[in-house]
């Protein structure tokens, strides 16, 4: 059997193992063997490709390997569950890079315009990919301020240099070999991921996540296009898929069209006209207590807050202690809680939640009529009753947990400033709400004292 | 020019299956599907690899190749590895009783 015809043979089993592993992420139960398969394919194409008669070198194959595995593990070792969104945009970033590379190196002497054509666009989504996930991660690690970064004449200067993106597309993809399109492809496409991302503000963030996500997968697709292989396209194009689908979801989820979120940067705040009123209550966490043990069925909504505080593990207590007190305790979660799709999730897995508590918004909603308090932790716009009905504010028509139809509301909140989205919210002004005052974790530790004695 | 046509068939069936498959996903799982996805988008590696190992006396392409290699298995190895560890979190009432 000749090589290649391995190589094919192989290729082919990795595509099924990597569509049968994606599947079986799609449940919770069976989710970690789904990954395991996944990664399994990508071992069986790895192994593959290196016996590829092309390779007769394998010394710097092995070094780089052996040095890649070993910040991989290291990284995925040492992260915090909390630090997980930058950390997935970091990886994302490395990949779009590692598709430039490719893309660049697959440059070769005679090729034509449409492997050029492909060779560009290789670079090009790897290119900002891989800016556009470092700027995401510098906003998410906070290395970065997280608001829309925004100067003067913007908007021209993003529309030349999608000018120059079309024009160079054209030269380039006919003349490959010249190195000068070359550095000026790459260069725009850096440019242009920096661009891309520094107006997007850190509570759209979910959706800059998915979407890089979407294009790293589109890079890799295309890099298989340029060097004519399979195996890439196959893969590339399910992982584009994916993120295009989440990217979706979390617009969706916002009332937000993906040209809006992208764009967002280009509009100024509306400052709305509409008053609020009422007075802000705030109760002790004795108070609280009160109202707490007193409670049959209580709802925590989780927001960025909870991330930040670090109170997952804390959260988990006061649902240990408010269910030996006979009470029943659910989750909502908002779909684009957090800065990255399923955040919440994943913070209230760590610290042991089960996951059939944590309700979808859609859940929770039919059932908020019957909860005797909701705890929102740290969240704000995402339990925001003026997006239900304040027409005229900036997030009128955004779907919202509705906190403000249970009983009693208690909002856990560091100070009154308002949320991502810069806008007051009406719910801290209504009858039924009383507000905690002061970092998540030590209030929450307050109650959990309060309920053990 | 055949291959090509052939290629785009391949992609555009991805393409529909990567949209059937992922889009019954729970909101749960949005976290590790995108870091699992993730890992899979550094299926570069095995371009990478080729140029990489393409001639024993190392040249510009070839340092090229072997940065790609580095920073798609740092993808690829961390990503799996940091999915496994949070699904290994993910547990129902019964398990974290």
């Amino acid at each position: 059997m000749n090589t290649t015809l391995f190589i094919g043979i192989c290729y082919v089993i990795s595509a099924a193992l990597f569509i049968l592993g994606l599947k079986l992420l799609g449940s919770p139960a069976t989710a970690r063997k789904g990954n395991i398969i996944s990664a399994g394919a990508m071992l069986i194409a790895v192994l593959a490709t290196l016996v590829d008669q092309h390779i007769i070198d394998y010394r710097y194959i092995a070094i780089s390997m052996a040095a890649g595995s070993v910040i991989g593990l290291f990284i995925a070792k040492k992260v915090a569950m909390t630090a997980m969104p930058e950390m997935v945009a970091l990886f994302n970033g490395l990949g779009g890079m590692a598709s430039l590379l490719v893309g660049v190196a697959a440059i070769d002497a005679g090729i034509n315009a449409f492997i050029g054509f492909t060779i560009f666009l290789s670079i090009l989504i790897g290119g900002v990919t891989f800016t556009g996930s470092l700027i995401a991660w510098g906003k998410l690690s906070e290395r970065l301020v997280g608001r829309p970064i925004m100067f003067k004449g913007q908007a021209i200067v993003n529309s030349v240099t999608i000018l120059f993106m079309v024009i160079s597309c054209f030269v380039f993809s006919g003349s490959p070999e010249s190195t000068t399109y070359l550095y000026i492809v790459i260069a725009l496409a850096l440019i242009f991921g920096v661009l891309a991302v520094i107006p997007i503000g850190g509570a759209d963030m979910p959706v800059v996540i998915s979407l890089l996500n979407s294009y790293s997968g589109l890079a890799a697709c295309a890099a298989g296009f340029a060097i004519n292989n399979n195996l890439l396209i196959v893969a590339g194009s399910l992982v584009g898929a994916s993120g295009i689908i989440l990217t979706q979801i979390m617009c969706k989820a916002m009332n937000r069209s993906l040209s809006n979120v992208l764009l967002s940067g280009f509009s100024a705040v509306k400052s709305s006209t509409l008053s609020i009123e009422g007075e802000v209550k705030a109760i002790s966490a004795q108070d609280a207590y009160y109202v707490l043990e007193a409670a049959n069925t209580i709802a925590i909504i989780p927001g960025y807050g909870m991330a930040v505080a670090q109170a997952q593990h804390a959260v988990k207590e006061l649902q240990e202690l408010l269910e030996k007190n006979d009470a029943e305790v659910i989750y909502g979660i908002h779909p684009v809680a957090g800065r990255m799709p399923g955040h919440m999730n994943v913070l209230l897995a760590e610290a042991d939640v089960s996951y059939d508590l944590l309700l979808e918004m859609d859940h929770i909603n039919p059932r908020m009529e019957n909860v005797d308090v909701a705890i929102v932790i740290g969240a704000n716009d995402v339990v925001n009753p003026a997006a239900r009905d304040m027409e005229g504010s900036p997030i009128y028509g955004m779907p919202v947990i509705n906190v403000d139809k249970a009983r009693t509301v208690f909002v856990m909140k560091r100070s009154m400033a308002s949320g991502f989205a810069g806008i007051d919210n009406p719910l801290f002004f209504k009858d039924n709400t009383r507000m905690l005052f002061g970092d998540a974790k030590e209030t929450l530790s307050q109650l959990i004292r309060e309920l053990s004695n | 020019m055949e291959i090509y046509i052939f290629l785009a068939f391949i992609l555009m069936l991805s393409i529909y299956l990567g949209f059937e498959l992922i889009n019954k996903v729970p909101a749960t799982l949005h976290t590790p599907l995108m870091s699992a996805s993730n890992a899979i988008s550094g299926i570069t590696l095995l371009g990478a690899l080729i140029i990489a190992g393409r001639t024993s006396s190392p040249e510009l392409k070839t340092i090229i190749g072997c940065a790609a290699v580095l920073l798609a298995t740092i993808n690829v190895i961390g990503g799996y590895a940091v999915t496994d560890r949070m699904l290994a979190m993910f547990k129902n009432k019964k398990e974290s009783k």
